[in-house]
């Protein structure tokens, strides 16, 4: 059995090392993206500053404050403090003010930020209030940062929906899964073999590129690499098998086309990979838990921008694993060798 | 197994492979309905196969020969099949010819000992054609059942001991190639130019058929046919005369008729 696997595996991996063109657009097509990324956006403004106002039970709306009433400043309520306050590290908002307490009023601001040093001016430029004065220190994150994850993710995504399911369906439909059903080699173990050819030639392309961004881009990376590398394991697993299950059973490249197209653009739009959800309708956000790039990017930003541990990504990865089986299974029940 | 475009030979042989299930029946293999050792022993060769791209001969050699626990040494398998010159082109780059021989390479792999061969030589060239005839009598001569469907009628002739003639998915008649020939035909063909044959036309009472710029005259008793002819002042400076075929057979059991 595993010398068929390993048999397979080989083939694979011989046929796509040798596909120069594919191999080639698969490196070169990130790197672009993160370098056109990087150049639209690494000197633009955000057009407000954003203020967290946490406040308690209280809304903040209805106190008094003379600050709160500055144009051009866009304040919102916060319920978790300590999260807000990391936030302003990272330079994800500009200031964070605790009025929950009358008497000892206190704010944030990071120590880096120019916008932060503006606000602080304005803050205590009003007549009245008196603050307390509570700065954290960070290195800013800037929208490169928290878009490296999503193209690295997105490549992977394209890599494992189109690589497998186009693949699988080219051999059904010229015969070649065919001829291999007329030997001993087993459904599973040619599945089996596809995924793994993918999830290590994913693997080796995406730490490429990972290094590659990172010499010219230099992005944040605050976490354990451990961590990120089973996120990346698991989350290019569990979309190899959802490209191969898309592929079980389709004869033509049309149609496995459009099944793929409908899941990688909701993936596109719904996983975080422009822009956070964060302020989106809730039951969108939970809907797009059941997609395995949205588990793939939370997992992979919190460990690169917030630094969480194996045990804090726990959830994501036990998702992955789970759907990874789960389409794997699938993928080689419903299995067709060849055409009707 | 011969028979027209399609008379059901693929699918019959594709049951018989384990390919496609059939809907009624059972297929035995060496006296028990086929187990899992019928894959490992048998070899098939489909009448049309794509391989993996960007492989060379020697690679498509090694991947197909890892499916199974034991077979032919690769050297001998490409020896057997004449691909040594070829081991290290890639698959894709060969001829028509050298693919064919790829595909039995790899029908051959694990040694089995029945080999099932779907049209083989269609789309060759006749030097090609006969060529890989060839390599299927070295083949059969290693003492290997070999199955071949196939719809030309010198192949079947040449290669086979015994020939099955099906239409319409059913079995219209069997047997050795001779034993079917002496069974349905009694007579051989008197070949005459229209021109030349003029002066008898009404004389015969044989059957006797337009073919072309020909007529054929189909006779059990040749020597009374040709002093009938030599009665009339046929010219018999262009006649040829040819033993009844497997095609005329084929054609007599099938009929001539164009089918969809």
């Amino acid at each position: 059995m595993i010398r068929r696997f390993l048999a397979v595996l080989h083939a694979r991996n011989l046929e796509f090392i040798r596909d120069r063109s594919a191999l080639g657009w698969n490196i070169i097509l990130p790197v672009l993206i993160v370098l056109g990324m990087w150049f639209l956006f690494s000197g633009g403004q955000k057009p407000l500053f954003t203020v967290a106002v946490f406040s308690g039970n209280t809304p903040f709306t209805g106190l008094h404050e003379a600050f709160l009433q500055t144009r051009y400043i866009h304040f919102y309520s916060i319920d978790n403090l300590p999260a807000a306050i990391r936030k302003v590290g990272h330079d994800q908002i500009d200031m964070v003010l605790d009025l929950h307490r009358r008497a000892k009023l206190r704010y944030w601001v990071n120590e880096s930020s120019p916008k932060g040093y503006i606000l602080e001016k304005l803050l205590n430029g009003e007549k009245g209030t008196r603050y307390t004065r509570a700065s954290v220190s960070g290195r800013a994150i800037r929208y490169v940062d928290w878009l490296v994850p999503g193209v690295l993710g997105m490549n992977m995504m394209f890599s494992c929906l189109f690589g497998v399911g186009y693949v699988i369906v080219r051999y059904r439909k010229n015969g070649f899964l065919k001829r291999l059903n007329a030997t001993p080699l087993k459904a599973i173990e040619f599945i089996a073999a596809q995924v793994a050819s993918r999830l290590i030639l994913i693997m080796l392309i995406t730490v490429a590129v990972y290094i590659g961004t990172d010499l010219l881009v230099g992005f944040y990376m605050s976490g354990s690499y451990l961590a990120l590398l089973l996120t990346a394991v698991l989350g290019a697993a569990s979309m190899i098998s959802l490209g191969l299950l898309i592929a079980a059973r389709v004869a033509s490249e049309e149609l496995a086309g459009g099944l793929l197209n409908l899941l990688s653009w909701p993936m596109m739009l719904l996983s975080g990979v422009w822009f956070s959800l964060a302020g989106t309708y809730p039951w969108l956000r939970h809907a797009a838990q059941i997609l395995p790039l949205t588990q793939l990017l939370e997992a992979a930003r919190a460990v690169m921008l917030d630094g969480a541990g194996v045990v804090q990504i726990l959830p994501h990865l036990l998702a992955l694993a789970a759907m990874s089986f789960g389409f794997l299974a699938l993928g080689a029940l419903s299995f067709k060798w060849k055409n009707d | 197994m011969l028979g027209p475009n399609g008379a059901g030979k693929t699918t019959t042989v594709e049951i018989m492979e384990g390919i496609t299930p059939a809907t009624r029946g059972t297929v035995h293999y060496r006296g028990e309905p086929m187990g899992p050792r019928f894959r490992s022993e048998v070899g098939i060769q489909f009448q049309s196969t794509a391989l993996q791209d960007f492989l060379t001969v020697r690679e498509t050699l090694h991947l197909f020969r890892n499916f199974y626990p034991c077979g032919m040494p690769l050297e001998e398998l490409a020896k057997l099949c004449a691909l040594e010159d070829y081991l290290d082109r890639d698959a894709r780059k060969l001829s028509g010819g050298q693919r064919q021989r790829l595909l039995l390479a790899l029908a051959l792999v694990n040694d089995p000992k029945v080999l099932f061969l779907d049209e083989p030589t269609t789309g060759l060239d006749p030097q090609a054609r006969h060529n890989f005839w060839d390599l299927a009598r070295a083949i059969k001569a290693r003492g290997k059942t070999v199955i071949l469907t196939t719809h030309y009628m010198e192949e079947a002739y040449l290669l086979c001991d015994r020939i099955i003639i099906m239409d319409r998915g059913r079995i219209i008649a069997e047997g050795k190639p001779a034993s079917l020939m002496a069974h349905h035909f009694q007579d051989a063909i008197l070949q005459l130019p229209h021109e030349d044959f003029r002066p008898a036309r009404d004389a015969l009472t044989e059957k006797v058929m337009n073919v072309g710029e020909y007529v054929e005259i189909f006779t059990a008793d040749i020597n009374a046919t040709i002093e009938l002819l030599l009665s009339h002042q046929v010219s018999l400076a262009h006649l040829q005369i040819r033993a009844r075929t497997l095609e005329d057979l084929f054609l007599e059991l099938t009929g001539r008729e164009l089918r969809a």
